[in-house]
This record gives structure tokens, sequence and C-alpha cells, in this order.
């Protein structure tokens, strides 16, 4: 019997994962000689202590957000979306083609436009794979993880031979025009007498990764849809005998799930980079798998996820630049948090689980059986 | 008693899990020599107490003595060192080794295999003549029958030397001439001195078998008394703690049109092998056809078919108009919007999403019907828990709470939430597969109830049941199936089990008197077909 309350599943659980994570990152410092409550102050102080490091904290959110809400949704039909990354490149290419070839009078259209486009480049690369799960019975898991590569491969094609301007030697497209360039936060929310944000790439696609997440929940546990999803989720058998078919779910929450890791591309390409580089997603797709299992699949947590995963991602790149620490041992200490939160979820959950059964409410009295009348 | 020391004595065994006291105080006394039942609903704490008289959970209070002498159990290995051997419902064998080959897993003698084979080859044949317990050693599991690998259990746990054997629910796969073999080896054993604890649900077998009975509710012994000295009614009021009908009553049944007409259906599975081989049968208005038959017959690939999850050939009616069976309209969601409701075998597997809530579980199936969507996009969730809310109160739920997991309910309150789903929704035909599958008594009783006054409101039903009593007190007509096919029909009253029985293990001349040794024969051919399907 399970007895434990949602607040401690929720909250608890991954707090004393992450305590767990920050000891370990801790005795590592310690073991390369620096002070593990610096190395702390410096992250916190690099990642929210101020505008502009808020700024870069809630850039690398955003695409944590869409990143994980794609992999959160595939997680509800038990399909495991190890392509985000792959999807998310694409979407950026379809971000890239419209903010380049299509003119725009306004950015509020150039980002509706580039939302569809991405989220169309995403779910066409997700819906391979999910063709193959569905009528070939290709694990989702393989397949996904090699349209990463074809994906990245397909990039490095199209930008060193098609979409590179000529004449410059890097890899990359020309710059879109100005009036593709989104609103960063800097624009957004600096008054005459105080700039915030200056210089963070931080923009206007948060909001649209915030609207994401309440979409994703409506999405979810509000409509047929969802409710389709997760019953196939949870019972393929069970689904069957309800009607729902598998072939349709699979591929619907695959388009789903790729859509919104295409998303990604308005914040890194179209509103950070404002053209699009090679590996613009830069493992975001990798850390959507351990956002979702952080955020148990569900938006709201992806959301507090993602902001933690922007916290050390920018915290870390303080660390790497202000401390004697290696660029390396940050990667390391990120390394631990997705080992804890992530993959390591049931080793703090089972003995949190078994206390509170111990010392929770005292057994329910048993219901008598009164003779139905 | 006579004998002052007994086989096995439990004393004041309790055990909690969690919240759940699942053995509470528990003290029995079985004799050496004897056939002692254990008997309760399902939850009742049977299969937790022979759990821990075979070592697989640690007791937190109470003794066990065997023969009078206190013993620890902390694993199995030290239950067979005591002399006890367990036969359980799901057969722990290997199924693509040889029956000589599982005897001897986990009892080798030495690291080379060849020695241990030829010990066991000769011990096998010893005990094959002692019990009168032949087999074939050199058959592989996989090809022989059901109670061919019950047998191959209960040799296992001899040749390990077991005094004490322990069957667990041994007869629920088993056709009623395969159980009367397995009750023959039993009292064979019995004979020669092996003490032997059936746990079962079954009244009709403890009546039949046992010397004395214990009867378990709540995880509480309430009673252990002479089989000689009581009746299955008494059993039964022990078991549920109240006076029960253990018969169905209805009134003849009212026959209408005939709503479902079934021509010529074929399955061909995904193997090849063919697991409905030209079926043919009606259902009228008002009427209840029994469909009886050893699991794994065809009959819940009829079911499936029927409720559209499993392509067929062939032609079905549903009030006289085709359904498609092949086509795009072949799938649950078709079938139900032609008013077909399917009631299906595994509740947790198909009939519930066990992680869903009472409520969600209530549009399942149904979840594009207009009442439970507000446009195309949204459900309303609301009106879903709403209606959740009075067929719980309806069908008697407990506890009624449409916010609780399906999977927090006890098995016969899930049943009722799918009986309910379905019946409810006034379906022209209704499936029903095992509707009282690990059911309690008192759930039983309902759920009978409702089959019949769908029926007696003009409703076609199909009943699908392993369980004979079931079938016969409820069908109006019985159909008999084996190996996919229809051997026969009957009515229930111009028919008996043992009839019936003849029918389920593929013999159809069930005029003429039938020698044990002719019924070994159909059924060893019949073990032949049923093992290519494995």
């Amino acid at each position: 019997m399970n007895r434990m309350p949602t607040w401690a599943d929720v909250i608890l659980v991954p707090l004393v994962s992450l305590l767990l994570a920050a000891f370990f990152s801790a005795i590592v410092l310690l073991a390369i000689g620096e002070n593990p409550w610096e190395a702390l102050k410096l992250m916190v102080e690099g990642s929210v202590g101020s505008t502009y490091a808020w700024g870069y904290t809630l850039y690398y959110a955003t695409n944590f957000i869409f990143t994980g809400l794609a992999v959160a949704v595939a997680n509800h039909a038990k399909l495991f979306n190890i392509g985000a990354e792959g999807q998310a490149q694409l979407g950026g290419l379809g971000v890239a083609l419209v903010c380049l070839f299509l003119p725009f009078p306004h950015w509020s259209i150039a980002l509706i436009v580039a939302i569809c486009a991405g989220a169309l480049f995403g779910a066409a690369w997700a819906a391979i794979p999910a063709f193959l799960q569905a009528k070939r019975g290709s694990h989702i898991v393989i397949t996904t993880i090699m349209f990463n590569f074809i994906a990245n491969a397909l990039l490095v094609y199209l930008l060193v031979n098609v979409l590179k301007p000529s004449g410059t030697m890097e890899p990359a497209t020309a710059s879109f025009p100005d009036a593709a360039h989104l609103p960063s936060f800097n624009a957004m929310f600096s008054s005459e007498e105080t700039v915030r944000f200056r210089g963070a790439p931080a923009n206007v696609s948060f909001f649209v990764a915030v609207a994401a997440c309440i979409g994703v929940w409506a999405l979810i546990w509000r409509t047929r849809l969802g409710y389709q999803l997760r019953a196939f989720g949870h019972s393929e058998s069970a689904a069957r005998y309800a009607g729902i078919s598998p072939t349709k779910i699979i591929m619907v929450a695959m388009l789903i799930s790729g859509g919104l890791a295409g998303c990604m591309a308005i914040n890194n390409v179209m509103g950070e980079a404002e053209r699009l580089v090679l590996n613009s997603v830069e493992g975001a797709g990798f850390i959507g798998i351990a956002v979702a299992l952080m955020g148990r699949s569900h938006p709201f947590g992806v959301f507090l996820a993602a902001l933690l995963f922007g916290f050390l991602y920018q915290g870390g790149a303080e660390l790497a630049l202000w401390a004697s620490i290696p660029r390396e041992m940050i990667v390391v200490i990120q390394a631990l948090v997705i080992l804890f939160t992530g993959a390591l979820d049931n080793m703090v959950r089972a003995p949190i689980e078994r206390i509170f059964n111990r010392v929770g409410r005292p057994p329910k009295p048993e219901r008598k059986l009164e003779p139905a009348e | 008693m006579a004998d002052p020391v007994a086989a096995i004595e439990l004393k004041g065994i309790s055990k909690a899990f969690g919240p759940v006291q699942a053995n509470k105080d528990i003290s029995i006394r079985v004799m050496p020599g004897t056939i002692h039942g254990i008997i309760g609903e399902n939850g009742a704490g049977k299969s937790t107490l022979m759990s821990i008289l075979y070592g697989f959970y640690k007791a937190d209070e109470g003794e066990i003595f065997i023969n009078g002498k206190r013993t620890e159990i902390p694993d199995s290995q030290a239950a067979i060192g005591a002399g006890i051997g367990m036969v359980f419902q799901h057969f722990k064998l290997v199924e693509n080794f040889t029956v000589l080959e599982n005897i001897v897993l986990g009892a080798e003698d030495s690291a080379m295999l060849r020695p241990s084979l030829a010990r066991a080859r000769r011990e096998l044949k010893a005990l094959a003549d002692e019990y009168e317990l032949s087999v074939d050693p050199d058959a592989v599991i996989q090809e022989i029958g059901v109670g061919m690998q019950q047998r191959v259990e209960i040799l296992k746990a001899l040749y390990r030397g077991c005094d004490i054997l322990i069957l667990d629910e041994p007869t629920g796969v088993l056709t009623p001439a395969e159980a009367d073999q397995l009750f023959r080896i039993l009292n064979r054993l019995k004979d020669e001195g092996k003490t032997i604890i059936l746990i079962t649900h079954k009244l009709r077998e403890i009546m039949d078998i046992t010397e004395r009975v214990s009867v378990m509710r709540r995880g509480e012994m309430v009673a252990t008394v002479s089989t000689a000295e009581t009746s299955p009614p008494e059993l039964a009021e022990l078991m549920v703690g109240r006076k029960v009908l253990l018969r169905v009553e209805k009134k003849p049944a009212k026959l209408g049109d005939k709503t479902l007409e079934v021509r010529g259906l074929r399955v061909v599975d995904d193997q090849g092998v063919e697991r409905l081989r030209g079926i043919d049968f009606d259902i009228r208005a008002g009427e209840i056809l029994g469909l009886a038959g050893v699991a794994g017959n065809g009959q819940s690939e009829l079911l499936e078919v029927l409720g559209g999850y499993r392509i067929a050939t062939g032609e079905v009616l549903l009030n006289g108009k085709p359904i498609d069976l092949t086509g795009s309209r072949s799938d649950g969601q078709s079938r139900r919007a032609r008013g077909i409701a399917h009631v299906p075998e595994d509740r947790q597997a198909e009939g519930l999403i066990m992680d869903y809530t009472a409520w969600e579980n209530t549009a399942f199936g149904y979840h594009h019907d207009h009442k439970y969507q507000a446009n195309a996009l949204f459900m309303k969730n609301a009106a879903i828990r709403a209606d959740c809310e009075a067929k719980m109160k309806k069908f008697d739920v407990r506890p009624p709470d449409p916010m609780l997991l399906a999977k927090n309910f006890s098995g016969g309150n899930q049943q009722k939430i799918v009986v309910a789903r379905e019946i409810e929704r006034d379906p022209d035909l209704l499936l029903v597969g095992q509707p009282t599958r690990g059911v309690d008594i008192g759930a039983i009783e309902f759920i009978h109830q409702q089959i019949v006054a769908l029926r007696d409101r003009g409703k076609a039903i199909l009943l699908v049941s392993v369980e004979l009593d079931e079938i016969m007190s409820l069908s109006d007509r019985i159909a008999v199936m084996f190996d996919g096919k229809i051997m026969g029909e009957r009515k229930p009253g111009e028919t008996d089990a043992r009839e019936l029985g003849l029918l389920m293990a593929g013999i159809t001349d069930t005029t003429l008197p039938h020698s044990a040794a002719e019924v070994e024969a159909q059924l060893a051919e019949r073990h032949g077909a049923a093992g290519k399907e494995v």
C-alpha cells in the first residue's frame, strides 16, 4: 500500500535527490581542491543573482521546457522519445527557412509562422520512427537515436552545401532579416531608468513555452485525445479492447512530441542566434529526457525541472568562467543531478515511501460487509 | 483426533503488509496422512499463509511446528528441507525443458548433469510405480497438457522428498475429468502417508476430497470443521459471514428474435494456428447462451472477434445486419455503436485501466459518446464523475469513491465497475467473459442477478466461463467448445457435469459409458493438439 502523500511524491523526493546530488558534487569539488561552498555561491550568483543571470537561466530553461514537454507527451503514451535532439535540429531548419525566405511585416507574425514551421519539421522528423514503430514494430528508442545522427548529418550537408552564404567559411545560414528578430527580455522589460536583462538571450519564446505547458496539461488531462493517449500508455491490451487504435495513438503522440521539440528552435535559432548554426541544439534534447523524468511527465513538473536545469547550465557556465574549475567538472556535476533525479529516482523514493508507511496514519478500520439487499 | 502429533501446526501466525493485516493470529493443526482443505474468498489470506509456510514471507508473529518440532522457515530451501512441497496455481516449469530436466532443476547432485539425470530417471520410475504417477520423462513441457504439467509439479515435490504437499487452486485449469484424475492421485498420496493441504475456493472440491476444512475470512481463521459434519451452504456462510444464495433464481426465458447469428467463423492467429475452426451459433433476444470449455480452446478468440479487436473470416449478423469482421469498421468502437457491450475475461488487462480513477474508467470504451463530450476536443469530466457516482451507487461498489484508482478496489468491486459500465448501456448483445473470476461470493451473487436482469429485459447474452457451475446455473442453453469448434449444445436441465466434461474434452459420443482408459486416451490426443498451440 502506498500511502505517501502527493506533496512528498512531487516535492520531497526530487528535493532529497537534489541534495544527494549536491552532496556528491561537493565531494567531487573537494577532491579537486575547490571549496564547494564558494562554488555554490558562484553558481547561485551567476544564475539568479541579477536580471542578466536570470536572462540566461530562463533562456536555457525555455529550451528545456520544449524538449521536456516533448519527451513527457511521448512518455504518457509509453513511448520513449530519445529523438528530441534531432527533432529540435530539424525544427531549427524549418524556422530558418521561413525566417530567411519569407518576408514578414512584423515579428509577431514571424513568430507564429516560425512556430508552425518548427513544429511541422520536428513532427515530420518524428513521424518516420513513429510509423516504423506503429506499422513495423521497430523499437522507437533505437530509431529515434538513429534519427538524431541522421538529422545531424543532414544539417551538416545543408549548412555546408546549400544554406551557407557564399564567401563565408562558417557552416551557418545568413543572419535572419530584422523583421524576424524576436523581442528579447532586454527590450521588453527595460524602462527608461533601469536596464534589465542586458545582453541576455532570454526572449519572448519563454512565454510561448509557458503557454505550451498549459496546452500540454489541457491536452493530457482534459481532452479525449489525452485520455486515449494515457490509456494506451497504461495498457495497450485495454486500449485495444476499448477500440483505441494503437497505430493512431503512436503516430499522434509522436507527432505532437516531435512538434514540441521542433518548437524549441524559436528560442535558440530565432530568438538567440538569429541564424541557423551547426549543432544549435547543444544537447537540450537529451536534457529534455532528464527534465521529463524529474518532472514526472507533468507539465508543471517539467517547468520546474527545466528551471532547475537552466540554473545548473547557467551556474555551471559561470563557475567555469570565474573559478579554476575545469569545464569537464561542470559536466560531472550536471551528470550527477541527472543521475540522482532521473535514473536513481527509485533509490530515494523507496526508502521515503517506507518511512511514510511506517509513521503514517494507523490502518483504516476494515469496512463491514453488510448484506446487500 | 487420535494422533496427538500434527504434521503441521501453526500457532498464532500474524502477518501485515503495511496497514493491511493479511493474517491475524492464525492457528491450525493438520494431521498426518490426511487431506486438509483451506477455503476462503480471494484476499482472505490463504495464499499469504501458505507463502509463510513455504518460506516466501516471514511471519511477524507466531510459530511453525513440523511433526511436533518447532521449525524456522526463512526461505523455500528450508521448507523443502522440512519436507514441504508446493504446487503453485501457475506452474513454475521451464517450458522448453523436458520433464526430467525440470524435475532435476535446482536439485542437481553435482556440476555435471548426466549423473543427476540418470538418478532422477530411476527415482522417477520408482515414484511413478508407487503413486501411479506415470509421465514420459523425455517429453518437453510445452508439448504436454496442463494436467500432465501439474503431475510434473507434484513429482518435483516428491523427488525432493516432501511429506507435506500444498496445492494452490489446483483445478483452476483442468477439465472435470482431469480434476478427477488429480483427486485420485491425491487420495493415493494420502494412502501412502503423505499430508496434503488443498487451497481452493470451490466448495464442491472441499466436499469431495478433504477430511477436514479450515475456513478463512479477512485474514482470520474463522472455523476448522470436519468435512463430514458440514455442508456447502454452511461453508459459504462461514466464508462470507452471511447467508448466500448459491443458485441463481431466474424465471423461464422469454425468447425473441435472433439477435446474434454466427456462421462459419474462423480465426487464424499470428503464429498461423487456427484458433476458431468454423463456429456456428445463434443467440435470441432474452436468452443467455453459456459457452463452456477449458480455457484456451478458442473462447477468448471468439469474444475478441465479437468485441472487435481480432480479425476473423466468416459471417456475423447482429439483428439481421452483418458486422464488419476485417475492414475499417472492425474495432471496439464500431461494435459498441452497434449495441454490443463486452465484459472482457481479464478485467485488469483489458476491462480497466488500473492506473485510471474509477470515473475515468466509467467512460472507457465510450469516450466518444456525446454525453461524455463537451465538444470535439474536450471531455466533460464533471459529467463522467457524476455518472460514475450514480453507477457506483446502483451497483453497490465499495468504497463508492469515483476518485479512487481502479487498482485500489478489490477484485469484486473492479468487476462491478466494468459490469456497471457495460450493462448500463442497455446493449442488444452483452458479451461476458469469466464474469466472476477472482470475485468474492457476495459480489458473484450480485453480478449474476444483473446478468439475469438484462436477459429479462429481452437482451441477448453470450456467457463464457470455465466455471461449469456458473454456466449450468446461468445459461438458458449451453454450447461446449473444444479446440476451436463447438462440440454440441445442451439444455441445462437435460445435462450434467459429467456429460459436459466429456464434451469439454472433445468427446462427442457421450451416450456410451466411458472407461477411464478411454477418457485417458482421448485426453492424451487432446493434449497432442493443445501442445501445438503453445
